[in-house]
């Protein structure tokens, strides 16, 4: 009993650290994987006088990634109910070209103007629909969430360094005795601090196991699953291997680091 | 006779700078039994701190064990106080760990192999009338029980010199007597150096000692 009350209080700590963390990547992994289907979802489109090909669209700014020709038969059909054959032929050669122009990520309002003043200085396109007004509105509810995952790392970082630092207090306290009476006894300073380094990396070992457990669990939950399905993205909640090595390194590091500070700031009572 | 402590000049304070040993001069030899006493507040204790280095002499030279304490290294005072079993007031128990292992303590600094430690452990807490206490944590213990289990710890590793302070100051007849008894035991035995600070000397001593007393800062030699 007395030993679990003694890995508690930090693992306690180190949990709700690591919880917080991995929350955040979620929600920023999320984010990502919405703007990619955002982005797949957004295209522009232009009217050229003369035909254009793909790298054309590419050579007159990077973010597209590719442009489709669309075909004008939809719109010849509706005018053309009374029309000869050759008749249709010879408008469609007069009709200008639609591409739709697909773009490699979500831009900003103003890649976007970007993006339609470089169109336009090319002689050949006429006109450039780049639907602005659904883009901005899309793309200020996006910054809004980035915002407030922004406040949310904020709030978690400040949360973190008080429980940090209470964490410290009490640890300060709790080893300062132990560590004063072994160096009365002539105990050279690693084996004063063996103890606690030993019990920071017990702590950091148990609290990245638990939230190994839990975040494989959630991962593998089909409630997840779904609400990620239900706004159209697959997100990656757990990874085992990369998500686990960090949670490792941060948790060993906060407890090495807190040990360190003790260690350090350990005055030896007269 | 080897001196284990030579003082010269010595003057000792704390940081508010008020003297509280002043040029003391005076040396203890090998295997000794000393009592120092003196008033309260009269600088008994603060000279204990000294020699085992928690105190740095503000003057003078201060040879504990052949290592001069007068801006001592760490190693050097580490080296030095694995060498001293130290019995306080307050007995300076750890909480969080049984008895066994308080008394431990010095035998795992002084690198000895863990059977090894277990058997003196063991013999110690019969010598210190514990070992129907085994297991236990210094807060179950009596005042008494756990001043023995210091005075067990202090002896555990067969030190060169003992400083005990006040080591019966608040405890019953049996304890005390059991205190005196290993203290006196370690000195005639062992031939181990003990120096205690007390208010009063026990009389019924089986024991040839020295005497100094502190007074308004000067150390006098009694006996």
């Amino acid at each position: 009993m007395k030993s679990v009350k003694n890995h508690l209080s930090l693992v306690v700590a180190l949990l709700s650290i690591l919880f917080s963390m991995q929350v955040f990547f979620i929600v920023e992994r999320s984010i990502d994987a919405y703007k990619v289907n955002l982005s797949n979802n957004y295209s522009i489109i232009a009217v050229s006088k003369k035909e254009l090909s793909s790298s054309d669209f590419v050579g007159i700014n990077k973010i597209i990634s590719k442009a489709d020709e669309l075909s004008p038969d939809s719109v010849v059909k509706r005018l053309t109910s009374d029309m000869k054959s050759t008749n249709v032929e010879l408008l469609k050669l007069t009709l200008p070209k639609f591409y739709k122009l697909s773009l490699a990520y979500y831009p900003t309002p103003q890649e976007v103007k970007q993006l339609r003043s470089d169109l336009l200085k090319n002689g050949s396109i006429t006109k450039v629909e780049d639907f602005s007004h659904t883009h901005d509105t899309t793309y200020k509810l996006l910054l809004l969430f980035k915002k407030v995952v922004a406040l949310f790392a904020i709030v978690v970082l400040v949360v973190t360094v008080l429980l940090i630092f209470k964490e410290l207090r009490i640890w300060q306290y709790k080893h300062n005795e132990r560590m004063t009476i072994m160096g009365l006894f002539g105990a050279a300073l690693w084996l004063r601090s063996a103890v606690l380094f030993r019990l920071a990396i017990v702590d950091a070992l148990i609290a990245s196991f638990i939230a190994f457990g839990v975040f494989m669990y959630l991962s593998s939950s089909p409630w997840v699953v779904e609400q990620f399905g239900n706004i159209g993205i697959n997100v990656i909640v757990f990874n085992p291997i990369d998500d686990f090595i960090v949670i490792l390194g941060v948790a060993i590091t906060i407890s090495i680091l807190l040990a360190s500070l003790i260690v350090l700031g350990h005055k030896e009572e007269a | 006779m080897d001196n284990v402590i030579i003082a010269k000049d010595l003057s000792l304070s704390y940081s508010n700078n008020e003297t509280i040993i002043n040029k003391a001069t005076f040396s203890i030899n090998t295997g000794s039994f000393v009592f120092i006493t003196g008033a309260s507040g009269s600088g008994k204790s603060t000279l204990l701190k000294s020699l085992y280095g928690a105190l740095n002499p503000k003057q003078g030279s201060l040879i504990v064990g052949g290592v001069e304490l007068s801006g001592v290294s760490r190693s050097k005072l580490n080296f030095l106080r694995r060498h001293i079993g130290i019995v306080f007031q307050d007995y300076k128990l750890v909480k969080e760990w049984s008895i066994e292992k308080n008394i431990m303590l010095p035998l795992i600094i002084n690198g000895y192999v863990k059977s090894v430690a277990l058997n003196q452990v063991e013999k110690l807490l019969k010598h210190v009338r514990l070992n129907h206490q085994t297991g236990k944590y210094p807060l179950e213990l009596s005042g008494g029980e756990q001043q023995r289990v210091a005075m067990a710890r202090a002896l555990a590793h067969n030190p060169i010199l003992i400083l005990a302070d006040e080591p019966t100051g608040n405890l019953d007849e049996y304890s005390s007597q059991l205190i005196w008894n290993l203290l006196e035991g370690a000195n005639n035995q062992l031939k181990t150096t003990v120096i205690i600070v007390t208010h009063h000397i026990p009389k019924t001593l089986n024991v040839d000692y020295k005497h100094f007393h502190i007074e308004y800062g000067s150390i006098h030699e009694v006996r």
